[in-house]
């Protein structure tokens, strides 16, 4: 990359090769046709949206897909966790919390950019909550 | 490049305002979050310092020295904010800011407020002159119609024409856009509402009185509301300019102290205005250092900042509207403020300023209180710069040397 990028400073930093790869082509994106869960969160501040649909097979995540529309840390950190969660039992993505998100990203996250982090996170977690409350 | 010559003499300017010498992400700061909340210059700090440190009282209460200076500077304060915007001072109510002042509006004028009555408002509304409206008009089952902007990001003026009826009881506009800078003519749609109704015209002046001249005589509305801290002042103080036969006869809209004449377990007498409209006690080193950023902002000429902000707008979008992968919102900059907001292609408005920030460059992005107009604008989000007499073409031209990274780290 360019010469005058400093890690260093809080802002670039965060703009990593593999982030922007998962930002500009995003593993899991479409929609399952015949989900079992599907759930759809939203960040009103900056206007983020991520729907996540979720095929259940033998009580684990037979596939998952994710679609949105937000900021590159929201949308690679979803790309990153659908191909984590894929093929664990429910229990076990239940589980994820905001520090194996900010582990995969491979960044500091700080308080305001949290939210934009754990946007896909929330979506399966409250969309698994939703379908066991059913 | 030659260095054009500007109406103000920013250097000596920006040596008024101490945090102009911070450095964030060992950058120099190249503040552009001006229309979200300006700085302040020392003058300022001083004078909230000066209140603290040696006359620190409430007011209209105490019989005692400190108690009689701190009234005086208080009111002292309401004459300069009555000057600067050509009212009485019997007509500037004090509040927290434009969000109170609007409030206070509509909260009182809805107790007039009938079934099917109508209230005019814009697309370009900040949430501040909708939300409060939008709530009443449930409540009362009145109804809210909306002016649109056309397609350059201009209220399409005209329409008032037909929004407006008989039943119209309520007509409030922003003055200048906080998201595309647009100035509306707030002359002509107060025309329009006093020939075609009996409602009351309220101007939303948030971004408009901080960086050019207003006049509510030239103006000929019932109400206006603005912040002090978007205009170099401290936080938590606001006024409200309503005409003095109106404030007479509105019903208060916050209860309790010193807004009261005489009170017995049965009932109460109000105070006159404008205290019968401030509750309790008032943000009153606040409103003494509002009234010494207006002595700042007199002294350095609203016209001369209107010039500038206008020069350093039409800058920017030049400079802007050479990078495609930009997109501007709003008209040109003969029309606007020096508010400019944009989004680079293909990438976040969060992200476009967290790349900015790590060059010391400080921008708003989301969709800035404005939600309808976003949505409006077909976008969930944008980046705005927004200017104001401290900040230099110099600046202008590293926000334009940021946009240029934030595209090379996405491409």
């Amino acid at each position: 990359m360019s010469e005058n990028m400093n890690p260093d400073y809080a802002g670039v930093g965060m703009y990593r090769e593999n982030i922007i790869d998962h930002y500009k082509h995003p593993h899991n994106h479409g929609t399952i046709e015949n989900a079992d869960i599907k759930f759809t969160e939203n960040n009103p501040f900056c206007g983020d949206v991520i729907t996540v649909t979720i095929k259940l097979m033998d009580h684990k995540i037979d596939g998952i897909k994710f679609i949105g529309k937000g900021c590159a840390i929201s949308q690679a950190a979803a790309s990153m966790l659908t191909d984590e969660v894929k093929g664990k039992t429910l229990e076990e993505a239940k589980n994820y919390k905001r520090e194996d998100v900010v582990n995969m990203l491979g960044i500091e996250v700080g308080p305001v950019r949290t939210k934009c982090a754990v946007l896909g996170l929330v979506a399966i977690k409250e969309g698994i909550k939703n379908y066991e409350s059913r | 490049m030659l260095k054009t010559k500007m109406a103000l003499d920013v250097e000596k300017i920006r040596k008024d305002f101490p945090i102009l010498k911070v450095k964030v992400n060992g950058k120099p700061l190249v503040y552009l979050d001006n229309a979200a909340t300006s700085q302040k210059p020392k003058q300022v700090i001083d004078s909230v310092t000066d209140f603290y440190e040696n006359y620190n009282a409430n007011i209209h209460r105490s019989i005692h020295k400190l108690g009689e200076q701190a009234t005086a500077a208080y009111e002292n304060a309401r004459e300069k904010a009555a000057d600067f915007i050509n009212a009485d001072s019997g007509e500037i109510v004090f509040t927290k800011g434009t969000t109170e002042s609007l409030n206070l509006v509509a909260y009182s004028l809805s107790n007039e407020l009938k079934e099917n009555d109508e209230i005019v408002l814009t697309q370009m509304e900040h949430h501040s002159n909708l939300v409060p409206w939008q709530q009443i008009a449930k409540k009362k089952k009145a109804k809210v119609r909306f002016a649109e902007i056309d397609s350059k990001g201009e209220l399409k003026t005209d329409q008032f024409n037909e929004l407006i009826n008989k039943r119209t009881k309520i007509v409030s506009v922003v003055h200048a856009s906080n998201v595309l800078g647009t100035i509306n003519d707030v002359g002509k749609i107060g025309k329009i509402a006093r020939e075609k109704s009996d409602a009351c015209f309220i101007v939303d002046a948030a971004q408009s009185a901080p960086h050019m001249k207003v006049d509510v005589k030239k103006m000929n509305c019932d109400f206006l509301a603005f912040s002090g801290h978007k205009m170099l002042a401290p936080t938590g103080i606001g006024v409200l300019y309503g005409k003095k036969d109106l404030l007479e006869r509105m019903q208060p809209f916050l209860y309790g102290g010193h807004m009261i004449k005489e009170v017995t377990f049965n009932d109460s007498k109000w105070n006159d205005i404008p205290w019968k409209f401030e509750a309790g006690t008032a943000s009153i080193a606040q409103a003494i250092g509002l009234g010494a950023a207006i002595d700042y902002l007199k002294m350095a000429g609203m016209e001369k900042i209107a010039q500038h902000e206008n020069e350093l707008a039409e800058y920017a979008m030049e400079k802007l509207s050479e990078i495609k992968e930009v997109e501007i919102y709003g008209p040109s900059a003969g029309k606007r403020v020096g508010v400019v907001s944009f989004n680079v292609k293909g990438v976040h408005a969060h992200d476009t300023s967290a790349i900015l920030d790590s060059e010391g460059i400080a921008v708003r992005a989301g969709h800035h209180c404005a939600m309808p107009l976003h949505s409006v604008l077909g976008i969930t989000a944008s980046a705005r710069a927004s200017f104001y007499l401290y900040n230099t073409k110099e600046e202008a031209d590293k926000l334009i040397q940021g946009i240029r990274k934030v595209i090379k780290v996405f491409k």
